[in-house]
């Protein structure tokens, strides 16, 4: 198994949901975050003083998945999250030992 | 202001005319509010943590500065003059002495005119909180606050405001020289923003000012607070006409087409130099706009007003970034926006006024040089007046009580260090748990 974790623009939040939710992803777990990547933030501008905002809000979504559909998985978020301007995000992917659903006890593939 | 009382016949059931008391009782009312629109205001242009110290500091310089004015202020301003213009009787209205019965014939009862006038001293020095923003000593602002009053605003008040009248003696400014100020460019504008520049430079810049983002936290706060002082603007302007009748009128209108053409000159200036045009210029080009009309309301005409305000927006808006320049930290810009906003008012009354409207003609209305230079002078004495005495009674408090807070004391924001309290919280369990010691203060199981 696998942790995949996608952090993207806010924006595109919904269409990345329903393209995994056709795929037949049953569940996620998604926080609001903020960070940077090579763009670094953006400048806001108050009474003419200009302020670097390093941090950018982005989405995390973390989605645990068989082996087998780690690739296609990925493929789907870099597919519908992108925009092609800067921004986009990053999707990685992380090995898992074992996960256990809590209500059951039942283990790895079982529990997704 | 006092020459402008108009000369109503006492109506039938009272001495005093009901409507123009009317009119003053809802003016005073409408500049009382000021005062929470202010700390609304400041409150959002602060840091999370010092939000509710800053508008503490507008609230308490509101019940301060109206004692003191009950007690000696009010005298001072308005009492008989003790010599050559420059202040008050101090004695003559102690505690409001004598002021409580009912004149035969009077406008209005002059406890209204007193209590109207003491709310203009409140926005005065809750004005200057915005230059002390996140270093001030609570105490000491309330100390410096009475003292003020009593020392700079009265004073300068007396010297502008207190017209000749019968046997009263006024101030030089509105007698003898001949300025003209209706609503206070002198006495409230110049002399907050002079004085917030002279307490600003005792106290010395912020921790971090220039290097760390020192950017509002609330603009939706700033916005409200500019709503509310605007709508109190009308009451602290056309109020000034101490009347219902058609200077009120005019006042009122131009009141409300300066702080449009502030609004616009400001984001017009912000457009082609920062590429935005933003909800805080917005504000702040009101503010700017209603600042410099404030002197001139009552002496040009809905068209000047519209170029005062434009004046106002635009030189405001560059004003403020003078600070990161000359490197003193006004913090909330009361020096950019009331200083320079109050001097072009006044200057450009000599320039607009119009005797379709007051008793003079400005430059520009082929009324010569004359009105400008003695508005001038007035602008000099009260920015001279208020920088050095303001600075005095800075320095004195900062060696006696001291004047600013303890560096670790100003890191940790002075919500939580002075009031013992943080404006907002997020967290489902607010981050806090009761205990149960059965001090004082400390919740019981």
């Amino acid at each position: 198994m696998k942790l995949v974790t996608a952090v993207i623009k806010p924006h595109k939040w919904e269409d990345v949901r329903e393209a995994l939710e056709t795929f037949g992803v049953t569940g996620m777990t998604v926080s609001e975050v903020s960070g940077y990547g090579r763009q670094k933030g953006h400048t806001e501008v108050y009474r003419g003083a200009e302020y670097d905002i390093a941090l950018v809000p982005k989405i995390r979504i973390e989605i645990v998945v068989d082996d087998a559909d780690t690739e296609d998985i990925v493929g789907i978020i870099t597919k519908t999250a992108q925009t092609g301007r800067i921004g986009d995000g990053k999707v990685w992917v992380s090995p898992i030992e074992t996960v256990v659903r809590v209500r059951t006890g039942e283990k790895d593939s079982a529990a997704l | 202001m006092l020459d402008l009382l108009p000369l109503a016949a006492p109506a039938a059931a009272s001495d005093t005319a009901s409507g123009d008391t009317a009119w003053l009782l809802t003016a005073a009312a409408l500049v009382l509010l000021m005062a929470p629109g202010l700390a609304f205001f400041y409150g959002g242009m602060v840091r999370v943590k010092g939000v509710l110290n800053m508008m503490m500091m507008v609230f308490g310089a509101l019940a301060v500065v109206m004692v003191v004015w009950v007690l000696v202020g009010y005298s001072i301003a308005f009492g008989d003059d003790l010599g050559g213009g420059l202040v008050g009787d101090p004695t003559q209205y102690l505690g409001f002495k004598g002021m409580l019965e009912e004149v035969p014939g009077a406008p209005y009862p002059i406890t209204l005119f007193a209590a109207f006038q003491g709310l203009f001293a409140v926005i005065t020095v809750g004005l200057i909180a915005g230059a002390l923003a996140d270093r001030t000593r609570f105490g000491t602002w309330l100390v410096f606050a009475a003292l003020w009053t009593v020392l700079v605003y009265a004073p300068v008040a007396h010297w502008i405001f207190d017209f000749n009248a019968g046997d009263h003696v006024g101030g030089w400014m509105a007698n003898e020289l001949g300025a003209l100020d209706f609503a206070g460019g002198t006495a409230v504008e110049i002399n907050s923003g002079a004085a917030g520049l002279a307490v600003a430079l005792v106290l010395g810049r912020r921790a971090g000012f220039g290097k760390e983002p020192m950017k509002p936290h609330n603009l939706t706060l700033v916005m409200v607070g500019c709503g509310l002082l605007w709508f109190g603007w009308f009451g602290f302007n056309a109020g000034s006409a101490l009347g219902a009748n058609n200077t009120a009128a005019i006042v009122f209108l131009n009141t409300l087409l300066a702080g449009c053409t502030g609004l616009l000159a400001w984001l017009t200036v912000e457009r082609l130099r920062d590429g935005h045009a933003t909800s805080f210029g917005a504000a702040s080009g009101v503010v700017a706009g209603l600042v410099a009309i404030t002197p001139s309301c009552g002496a040009v005409t809905p068209v000047g007003a519209m170029l005062v305000g434009l004046a106002a927006g635009g030189i405001c808006a560059l004003a403020v970034g003078l600070k990161y320049t000359l490197k003193y930290d006004d913090s909330l810009d009361v020096v950019g926006v009331h200083l320079v906003g109050g001097l072009v008012g006044t200057i450009g009354l000599g320039l607009l006024a119009s005797s379709s409207v007051t008793s003079v003609d400005g430059l520009l209305y082929g009324g010569g040089a004359d009105q400008l230079g003695k508005q001038l002078v007035a602008a000099g004495a009260t920015l001279g007046y208020s920088l050095v005495v303001s600075a005095l009674l800075a320095l004195l408090l900062d060696k006696t009580l001291g004047f600013r807070v303890e560096p670790e004391d100003e890191l940790a924001g002075l919500d939580l260090v002075v009031h013992a309290e943080t404006a907002y919280d997020l967290h489902v369990t607010g981050g806090a748990r009761p205990h149960f010691g059965g001090g004082p203060g400390s919740m019981q199981p």
